[in-house]
């Protein structure tokens, strides 16, 4: 049931549909609410935060910093206007304080960011999904997104709680007083953006980005070890056994196409789309991706069996905790690409290792 | 009116008083650890206790009772008015219309610039679930009563409200299956929560109940004179259009509030008119208010129940009102059979 996807393995796993016009869209909706082009000038000038705590000499030159750069946007010159403030995805900005020493997170990528950026023992309380790393099991566990236990939230006296966007928890918290980030993670843009904003709120601004290159550096070796006789087939990755795909836009497909691969999923179809079961099978995707147990009975589904692909055993069925890893938009995106890559190698042809 | 009837009347309200009274008391004592009392001893001298207590917990337990409250009168409105003891107060497409909304809202961000404008995206997401949930309560009984041409007929209205129901659930079913981020809120709006009331919720809950109440103690005759049938009633001189137009503005009223801030209930508003006229057959004037009372008390009960049977864990409120519910009305049908 697509419900319980939702809740139990990875409920960080938020597919956006509406494929890239909805994408471009919710992008061009963010930063068109708080004039921030969320990526480009953001991380690179994360560490200087010149608006808390003005001297009067530093507003001048803020002042003339601000005129000029209008000036230059006026112009045309420049599009990356005075944007030394990071947001959050609700457009709230994240002010540079006292960084977050009591964190909760409420988004199992979230929890997983928080520990990548080197604070995991700050974590004082979970979402019940959060699992890695190990660590954070023996946190206290305060429910869902949608049904967190306020009263337990609040008497941990978090300084700052970690929450996805369109959560009607975030106005309850800001009404008792406590501090919101709400983040979204649906592509690797976003995993950046989050990344980054997380390290402003730690204080740790220069923790970002080796995290992120990390994850670029993971997915360029996982990417040369795709064997040139994978490159270029068409994936059909399962997210769901209703059957929804995880299509190009979503970050499991942009890690497939960061690893040469094509998408089996025409792109205009949305990052997670629902399917028909029959143009599944009339698709004939040259490699079948999805969780061992739900591999295992695909080809008895009406009309499946006739998928090539999974008579020629051309599939990769994963454990579920390596699928968990797989669906979950965080820190660990790299590690996933080299499970892809690992699953890719272990099918081509030249390896003598069996399918 | 004999005089053991007048004493089952006055015993069932002193009974709903001093049990919503004792509730009350006992839920500004259950915390997320279970029983924590300490912290009720500790509100005038730690400010985190008073937090906790009276920021928390107090509106939580009162706005639990409020809504069940909404939810009782509406039940008995609807009850009455259709002369059918299975009707419900969400019968007349107040629950998917506010589903509806708050799945459109949730949905918002995905859909925007692909199938609805960017502009009406931004104006949903600053909507607010809240207030999302109760305007799609209050369209959906609104296009019941435009399909049924009025409120004349209960069972134009009933079918309008059935046909209104199911198209409302297939359109935010729809708007799940192009947008599945929303299911997940979705599955959650139709469990019910009271976790996240607070003290603005609770006025906005009071006024609703006040209003409903003196609105349909108002209408109470009427609602008696309905009971003898529509010809009967009109020879009584029941303006019949305008007071069961009346009697559907109560119910909306009260259900769009109840279900905006706490979503879809079950249970609450079919069982607390039956619990009443059981205990204390009455005039529908009393069994409104009285069914109002038992709904807050019913919901409050569950509300504390599932702050503390597996604390520090919740059960959802929703699966406690539907098995508390259910029960009795299976021991009710047991009784009856029996008899």
């Amino acid at each position: 049931m697509l419900a319980a996807s939702f809740d139990d393995p990875a409920p960080s796993w938020r597919p956006a549909a509406g494929g890239h016009v909805a994408v471009t869209a919710a992008r061009v909706l963010r930063v068109g609410r708080h004039r921030t082009p969320s990526l480009a000038a953001g991380p690179a000038r994360a560490g200087a935060l010149p608006w808390p705590s003005v001297r009067p000499r530093t507003l001048a030159r803020a002042i003339t910093r601000v005129l000029a750069s209008m000036l230059a946007l006026w112009a045309g010159a420049s599009l990356a206007a005075p944007a030394d403030t990071l947001h959050d995805d609700r457009g709230e900005p994240v002010v540079a304080g006292p960084p977050a020493r009591r964190i909760v997170s409420l988004l199992p990528s979230l929890t997983e960011s928080v520990c990548a950026l080197g604070a995991c023992d700050r974590l004082v309380g979970t979402d019940r999904y959060s699992n890695w790393p190990q660590s954070v099991r023996a946190l206290p566990k305060l429910g869902g997104l949608d049904d967190a236990q306020v009263e337990r939230i609040v008497a941990l006296h978090p300084d700052v709680v970690l929450v996805s966007t369109s959560a009607r928890l975030a106005e309850r918290l800001e009404a008792l007083g406590l501090k919101v980030l709400a983040l979204d993670s649906r592509s690797h843009a976003d995993v950046k953006h989050s990344l980054f904003v997380l390290a402003q709120a730690l204080g740790l601004p220069a923790a970002a980005q080796p995290v992120w290159d990390a994850i670029e550096r993971q997915t360029r070796a996982a990417a040369e070890r795709v064997p040139a006789t994978m490159r270029g087939r068409r994936v059909y990755f399962e997210v769901d056994t209703t059957p929804y795909a995880a299509g190009a836009q979503s970050f499991i497909g942009q890690t497939l196409t960061r690893l040469g691969m094509t998408n089996a999923i025409p792109a205009v179809l949305g990052a997670f789309p629902k399917l028909n079961p029959e143009y599944v099978v009339r698709l004939q995707p040259d490699i079948v991706m999805a969780g061992q147990l739900e591999l295992q009975t695909m080809a008895q589904r009406p009309g499946w069996g006739a998928l090539r692909a999974l008579r020629e055993r051309r599939s990769c069925g994963f454990a579920s905790d390596r699928y968990e890893l797989l669906v979950r938009p965080g820190p660990r995106m790299g590690e996933a690409a080299a499970v892809l890559a690992d699953c890719l190698a272990a099918l081509s042809p030249r390896t003598d290792g069996s399918p | 009116m004999t005089s053991p009837d007048r004493r089952r009347r006055a015993r069932l309200i002193v009974g709903l008083a001093l049990g919503s009274a004792a509730l009350l008391g006992v839920g500004l004592g259950a915390g997320s650890d279970g029983w924590s009392l300490d912290a009720l001893w500790r509100v005038g001298s730690s400010p985190d206790a008073a937090l906790i207590v009276g920021q928390i917990r107090a509106p939580r337990t009162l706005g639990a009772w409020l809504t069940g409250a909404l939810l009782g009168l509406a039940g008995a409105v609807a009850q009455g008015l259709f002369r059918n003891p299975l009707a419900d107060p969400y019968l007349l497409g107040s629950a998917s219309g506010a589903s509806l909304g708050v799945v459109l809202v949730l949905a918002a961000s995905a859909l925007s610039g692909h199938a609805i404008s960017l502009v009406t995206a931004h104006a949903l997401a600053h909507l607010g679930l809240v207030s999302a949930a109760f305007a799609g309560a209050l369209l959906g009984v609104m296009l019941t009563l435009l399909l049924a041409r009025g409120a004349q007929q209960s069972t134009r209205l009933l079918l309008a409200g059935v046909v209104v129901g199911v198209v409302l659930s297939a359109f935010s079913d729809l708007v799940t299956t192009v947008a599945p981020e929303a299911m997940r809120g979705k599955q959650a709006f139709l469990l019910g929560n009271t976790g996240f009331l607070g003290w603005g919720s609770c006025a906005a809950l009071a006024i609703g109940v006040v209003a409903a109440g003196a609105l349909s103690w108002r209408l109470a005759r009427a609602l008696d004179a309905l009971v003898l049938g529509s010809d009967t009633a009109v020879s009584l001189g029941v303006h019949l259009q305008h007071t069961r137009l009346a009697l559907v503005a109560v119910m909306a009223l009260a259900t769009g509030l109840a279900v905006s801030q706490t979503g879809l209930i079950a249970f609450v508003g079919l069982v607390a008119p039956h619990l009443v006229r059981r205990l204390a057959p009455a005039p529908a004037g009393y069994t409104v208010l009285a069914s109002g009372a038992a709904g807050g008390a019913l919901l409050l009960l569950a509300d504390v129940l599932a702050r503390t049977l597996i604390a520090p864990q919740e059960v959802p409120v929703g699966v406690l009102t539907a098995l508390l519910g259910g029960a009795y009305l299976i021991w009710l049908l047991h009784r009856r059979a029996a008899t």
